[in-house]
């Protein structure tokens, strides 16, 4: 593996050994000195284009805590191909000398383009609607950590399928996994030919929250855009609240054990309601603490494991 | 072999199988087909044809030349060249440069420069609307009268989506015998970012794109306003078997309705996007299997007329960004007929009467253009192409005679090479390079 753009790079047994990484850089961060040496004298790249907090800060923490020479570019990309090319941007960057570009783009493909263009290694930290690898590596991270092996677990995806780039790499690291994936969404919000997809993948779909929720095992609520009923995607908040979010009462409809994920942030109140975002079941601040691990473990292998391997 | 040659020398093709039928010779003098049988080389420049097919020359509905306004990624110069390798003697030029072809003067400037260019007759096809701007009708009469004679009219890149102008350009076009060939979507439904063929592949790599319903929706809307304006309306690129199925009823009514597909939509399938290429952006976007199994019956059947290579040269620059931010288009001029011969001809869904008929005769006549696509007979215009039928060419988009590189063949194997293309007579193409 020498970049990580698609949780298709990866095979059962890399992420199993992402997660055993992770375990250990789980146990450093709780160490009142965090840093290894590990990547020292390594630089890494943080190139956002778009905004991102969290995934950008998560990246920055797991490489300092590596020792790596972490820096990060922010701005927006050019998004018309009247601007600097894409090509150009990231050359420029990676002519600095770079070991790794940690990217975040709008456009689907993005970080797959680039790993064609650089000798850098590159981590895609989400492309467009397309892909956020280390998302998912995360969740399901989180999951194990709480649930144990995800072999035959019933993992309930609900949102906006369409445009979510976390629903793209969760459905196929979990499946990976060997869970039980159930993606739910209105149909307008099911990716275009899910029909096929979900049969060759090895997922189900449904429009229907409530008759998938009593038997689920774990629920991942989706970020769902406020804007998006200018797409007549839905008829209004309310309504989409109302048919598929996870809200109070179908908090009490869960068992009590069953774990709520979100990748953030959380629309409070559209989605997700803040009883259930709050909950003992609520791994969503689990989720966090497991990105930096993570993180951690993927610049590890990717960048330390180039001289081992 | 001479290489000095004026118009009026005497030239003699030794040997050209016509059409794929019996090897014949040809003399040609004064721009036109002077003999056909076995014709003595004596006093003439002989051009050897022995294995060579023989066809009228080519005629390309939908060629972007890309001058005036993007000179850095073509010209009329050197899309010509590409057109003249590629076996043609006439292109359509269209009308989305920078200015627009959208009025008289700015047709006739495209007409001389492709008259000075003089390796294919260039005939520039006129706005639909002011600016491409879909609103005001740009002077469609004035273009027809004028010395360019502009008959096909496109606001190609862009649809004309609103009915009640699309009615009007159909209604006023009949007073000077013109067409408008239509860049069929529907607006509302291929969203602004849309970037591809909206599917199972689009779905998982999380790419905006655009259903077929986008395109038939429109073809369906403008075959009945066809049949309400008793007008002639021409489906640029048909990419869709929905699209097929439209037409055919359309041409079953008796309605004066054509059709175009390029050669990419007859082979490349929209898999091609999972390594995310822009060179394999294109609009309309590449489809999935069963439309290119829909498009290759109708153009054998005759349901669509004619190939259109919709050659759409862009600047290295404008194709490298992330695949939604990249330019729409790819090349086509010099490997369409190759293409055509490799689908078709390689699948016995055409003959080469039937290569000459979607190639030449039927966009000649769509686009009235009388001097071109007739049949190899005495007397008639020497517009023509020898082609070797069994050459096998692997693409090299760096052997391109275009300024540009978005070649989506690079790298794969076609058969069939042109070797010569004649137009009025006068070489400018042998032995595969420009003369």
């Amino acid at each position: 593996m020498k970049h990580l753009l698609s949780i298709n790079d990866l095979s059962v047994d890399d992420i199993e050994t992402i997660f055993t990484t992770a375990a250990e850089m789980h146990d450093v961060q709780r160490r009142e000195v965090k840093k290894l040496p590990a990547l020292r004298g390594r630089t890494v790249i943080n190139l956002f284009f778009e905004d991102s907090t969290r995934t950008r800060s998560s990246f920055e923490i797991a490489g300092k805590w590596l020792s790596a020479d972490t820096i990060n570019i922010t701005g927006k990309g050019s998004s018309t191909s009247k601007g600097e090319s894409l090509r150009d941007t990231v050359l420029t960057v990676c002519a600095m000398g770079v070991d790794a570009l940690v990217m975040r783009h709008h456009a689907s493909g993005s970080a797959q383009q680039v790993s064609e263009w650089v000798d850098a290694v590159v981590i895609n930290a989400g492309d467009g609607t397309h892909e956020h690898p280390t998302q998912a590596l995360l969740d399901a991270y989180a999951l194990q950590q709480r649930l144990g092996s995800l072999e035959g677990r019933r993992i309930a995806v609900v949102g906006d399928l369409t445009h979510s780039r976390v629903f793209r790499s969760n459905v196929l690291c979990l499946t990976k996994l060997g869970a039980d994936v159930t993606v739910v969404a209105p149909p307008t919000l099911m990716p275009s030919g899910v029909e096929a997809w979900s049969k060759s993948a090895g997922f189900a779909t449904s429009y229907d929250l409530d008759q998938v929720l009593p038997t689920a095992d774990a629920v991942m609520m989706l970020r769902v855009q406020r804007e998006r009923m200018n797409g007549a995607f839905f008829p209004t908040a309310r309504e989409y609240t109302v048919r598929y979010g996870l809200t109070r009462d179908r908090l009490a409809a869960l068992k009590p054990d069953t774990p709520i994920l979100h990748p953030g942030p959380m629309n409070r109140g559209l989605e997700i309601a803040a009883d259930a975002a709050d909950a003992a079941q609520s791994l969503v601040l689990d989720q966090v603490s497991a990105g930096v691990a993570v993180r951690m473990s993927v610049l590890y292998h990717l960048l330390a494991g180039e001289e081992s391997a | 072999m001479s290489s000095t040659t004026n118009l009026g020398d005497k030239i003699v093709i030794k040997g050209a199988s016509l059409l794929g039928e019996k090897a014949t010779d040809l003399l040609l003098e004064d721009g036109v087909i002077r003999e056909i049988g076995t014709v003595s080389g004596k006093g003439a420049r002989v051009i050897e044809a022995d294995g060579l097919v023989a066809l009228p020359g080519l005629v390309d509905l939908h060629t972007h030349l890309r001058e005036p306004g993007r000179e850095d990624a073509e010209t009329i110069r050197t899309g010509s060249a590409a057109a003249a390798v590629g076996g043609y003697t006439a292109v359509l030029a269209m009308a989305n440069t920078s200015p627009v072809t959208d009025t008289a003067e700015n047709a006739e400037r495209v007409f001389d420069l492709g008259r000075a260019a003089g390796l294919v007759d260039v005939h520039p096809v006129g706005a639909v609307t002011r600016g491409l701007a879909g609103e005001e009708l740009a002077e469609l009469g004035l273009m027809a009268t004028s010395r360019a004679r502009v008959r096909v009219f496109s606001d190609d890149g862009k649809c004309v989506g609103d009915a009640r102008v699309m009615r009007r350009a159909l209604e006023y076009v009949k007073a000077f015998g013109g067409v408008v060939s239509q860049h069929s979507q529907d607006s509302s439904l291929a969203g602004a970012s849309a970037c591809c063929h909206e599917g199972e592949i689009s779905g998982q790599l999380g790419l905006p794109g655009w259903p077929g319903i986008a395109e038939e929706v429109i073809v369906a809307r403008d075959v009945m306003l066809a049949r309400h304006t008793g007008s002639r309306v021409h489906v640029a690129h048909v990419s869709t078997a929905g699209s097929v199925e439209v037409i055919r009823w359309a041409k079953a009514q008796g309605l004066d309705v054509t059709a175009e597909v390029t050669p990419h939509h007859l082979l490349l399938t929209t898999d091609l996007l999972t390594g995310y290429d822009p060179t394999f952006k294109v609009n309309p976007p590449l489809r999935p299997v069963e439309d290119v199994e829909a498009l290759r019956s109708a153009l054998a059947d005759g349901t669509i007329d004619a190939v259109a290579t919709d050659h759409a040269p862009h600047a290295r620059h404008d194709k490298e960004h992330a695949f939604v931010d990249a330019a729409f288009g790819m090349l086509g001029l010099e490997t369409a007929l190759a293409v055509v011969n490799t689908v078709m001809r390689g699948n016995d869904l055409l003959d080469w009467a039937g290569v000459a008929r979607v190639m030449s005769a039927s966009p000649a006549r769509i686009a009235g253009l009388g001097d071109h696509g007739q049949e190899l007979v005495v007397g008639a215009p020497a517009n023509l192409t020898l082609i070797d039928p069994d050459a096998s060419v692997t693409v090299d988009r760096d052997a391109s005679v275009s300024l540009s590189r978005n070649n989506p063949w690079h790298g794969r194997t076609l058969t069939g090479a042109v070797h010569a293309t004649l137009l009025r007579g006068e070489p400018t193409v042998l032995e595969g390079k420009l003369v």
